[in-house]
């Protein structure tokens, strides 16, 4: 498939008398990696979750593997079955083993059975270098193991689109790195990717383009190179300025 | 003594002081409890004109009275039939106490035995003659009005609290806020009267409910109220995220509540839903008010006969025995369901 996973056009979302998104166009072309980053409460987890409609954008127009995201729920269920996300928190099912975790949507697609879905989770458990620990809760797991269990339970949907949500600023410095090589590796396989995130070395080495958001608009965009070694605003200086001072 | 107060090991004077007066207080009852139960206390074939001599307990009374106060009015001959269902009652309770019997198959266990009680209750075929409902009575209408309320009231109550929270359908949203407000707005007894005493003024004539089946009806919806209320704490307990998670792999409502919300939600709220099962179980006495005879009216008539004055105590105590080992045979299992 060529051509563009994601469009957003004039895409505006306020909170009460708070914009949180004004006027955002947008265009991920399928198997392309995009990293978004800036500062805190610039709009980045709204733009990401506008895409998948855990929040309703107020105007404008977002279209995601071709289907425009309306209140047509069942649209939406199955474009949310195209698109994985992963949250800063996690979010995995406290009162489920792993492999559970990882089954709840392989499960529900018709003609799998419990074997095959448990086999194809399982699958996917490998990826993430956490088979052993399939049997176990999340709340056995370090914060690294659980975010990969989070990477594994979404890509386990065989979701065409992936979107990660700061998916390393809850974890502890030493967990960083073992998720960032899962996501190294997804990035590999040619997988379309949106991620926030202030991991710079992350981005460099994979995005294809950076995007850059303050006041929730987008102010730069570009190779990430471009971003890092020549920003054109003072925002930009002062934002890459921070990240390599807290980094 | 003096070595379990030492191992109690008080902190301070105060907390001392009292740790012994409340040891003296409670052996001061505890001994004058035994002197009247025991030493003094009479056989359980003593007549009532020997035991009014002196102070002492006459058991006999409930050697005398217990087919009453346990079957109510229920034919002498028969009676072997409400001391089955006692037993399926508790047998039932006991298959339903673990976690690891919660399966679909446990439900249909629940509408068989249910079904069992009504056809031997009632009867009306060969072996087992017809026993009408009004001559039903004592504790087989209390474990039958408080077991179906319970059962029946729980998802009920679980609609209900879903219901409350649904941002998409203020209308049913709005039914489930006025149908919590108004019964939990209402005493018990009330609704209980309305239903027996006024439903009828309403209803054309010859169209008459059985008072037992009012009196349940009754009964579910007022406990589904406080039940629904429960649910709904554990409900809003969950975090955001538990939510968002589902929604994001694609789960439809329905999945989402049945394979990650209730779960959770559930479990969170067992102490508060063993509380109102407990209370509901000991609300059921108010049924008399509409003249069914349940198991603590069944003692307090078993007391007016002339021959047998003044062992009220023995009664009350007996039957307070039964409502405890019952209440604690819940609350424990509430603790064993926690720990699961
Ligand atoms: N549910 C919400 N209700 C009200 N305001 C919100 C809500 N979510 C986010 N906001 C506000 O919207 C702005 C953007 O938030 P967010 O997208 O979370 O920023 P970021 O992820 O870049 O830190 C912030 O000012 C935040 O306070
Ligand atoms: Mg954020």
């Amino acid at each position: 498939m060529t051509g563009a996973a994601i469009v957003m056009e004039h895409v505006r979302k306020s909170y009460g008398a708070h914009v949180a998104l004004r006027d955002i166009s947008l265009q991920v072309a399928s198997g392309e990696r995009v990293v978004v980053c800036g500062p805190s409460g610039s709009g980045k987890s709204t733009l990401i979750r506008c895409l998948n409609r855990l929040e309703r954008h107020d105007s404008g127009q977002i279209t995601v593997d071709g289907v425009e995201l309306t209140d047509d729920i069942a649209a939406l269920r199955t474009v949310r079955r195209h698109v994985g996300m992963v949250f800063q928190n996690f979010n995995l099912f406290p009162h489920l083993t792993v492999l559970q975790n990882c089954t709840l949507t392989p499960m529900r697609v018709p003609g799998i059975g419990a074997a095959e879905a448990e086999a194809l989770a399982m699958s996917f458990l490998e990826r993430v270098r956490i088979p052993e620990q399939a049997h176990k809760y999340p709340a056995q797991l370090s914060g690294g193991q659980q975010q990969r269990v989070a990477i594994a339970r979404a890509l386990a949907m065989q979701p065409r689109i992936m979107l990660f949500d700061e998916p390393t600023s809850a974890l502890d410095p030493e967990m960083i790195q073992e998720v960032l090589d899962c996501m190294i590796e997804l990035a590999q396989t040619g997988m379309t990717m949106v991620v926030v995130t202030h991991e710079m070395g992350f981005a460099r080495r994979v995005a294809d383009r950076m995007i850059f958001m303050d006041d929730g608009q987008i102010l730069e965009q570009g190779i990430p190179a471009s971003l890092f070694d020549d920003p054109q605003t003072q925002r930009l200086r002062d934002f890459l300025g921070r990240i390599v001072h807290a980094g | 003594m003096i070595a379990a107060l030492r191992r109690l090991g008080p902190r301070n004077w105060w907390s001392g002081l009292a740790t012994i007066v409340l040891v003296l207080a409670l052996w001061q009852a505890g001994a004058a409890l035994f002197d009247w139960a025991v030493i003094r206390g009479h056989g359980w074939d003593t007549g009532p004109k020997q035991c009014q001599l002196d102070g002492g307990a006459c058991w006999a009374v409930l050697t005398e009275k217990y087919r009453f106060i346990l079957f109510g009015r229920y034919p002498y001959e028969q009676q072997w039939r409400p001391a089955v269902v006692i037993g399926i009652f508790v047998a039932l309770f006991g298959a339903s106490a673990s976690r690891y019997s919660w399966r679909p198959a446990l439900a249909g266990l629940w509408v068989a035995a249910l079904a069992l009680v009504l056809v031997l209750m009632r009867g009306g075929f060969a072996p087992l003659p017809l026993v009408p409902q009004d001559q039903w009575g004592g504790l087989p209408i209390t474990l039958l009005l408080s077991s179906v309320g319970c059962v029946l009231a729980f998802p009920l109550a679980v609609l209900v609290a879903l219901g409350r929270r649904a941002r998409t359908l203020p209308a049913i949203r709005l039914l489930c806020v006025i149908y919590i407000e108004v019964i939990r707005g209402v005493p018990l007894v009330a609704l209980l009267f309305m239903a027996s005493v006024m439903l009828p003024l309403f209803l054309p004539a010859g169209m008459n409910f059985d008072k037992l089946v009012r009196v349940q009806v009754v009964i579910i919806l007022f406990a589904a109220a406080y039940l629904a209320e429960a649910v709904r704490g554990g409900l809003q307990a969950l975090p955001q995220g538990q939510f968002e998670a589902a929604e994001a792999l694609g789960l439809s409502y329905w999945q989402t509540q049945r394979r990650i919300i209730l779960p959770q939600a559930l479990r969170l709220v067992i102490p508060s839903l063993v509380n109102i099962f407990t209370g509901l179980f000991k609300d059921t006495s108010l049924v008399l008010i509409v003249g069914i005879l349940d198991f603590l009216t069944a003692g307090k008539v078993a007391l007016a006969d002339p021959a047998w004055q003044g062992f009220g105590n023995e009664v009350y105590l007996a039957l307070g025995a039964v409502y405890l080992g019952f209440s604690l045979f819940l609350s424990a299992s509430s603790r064993r369901l926690e720990a699961t």
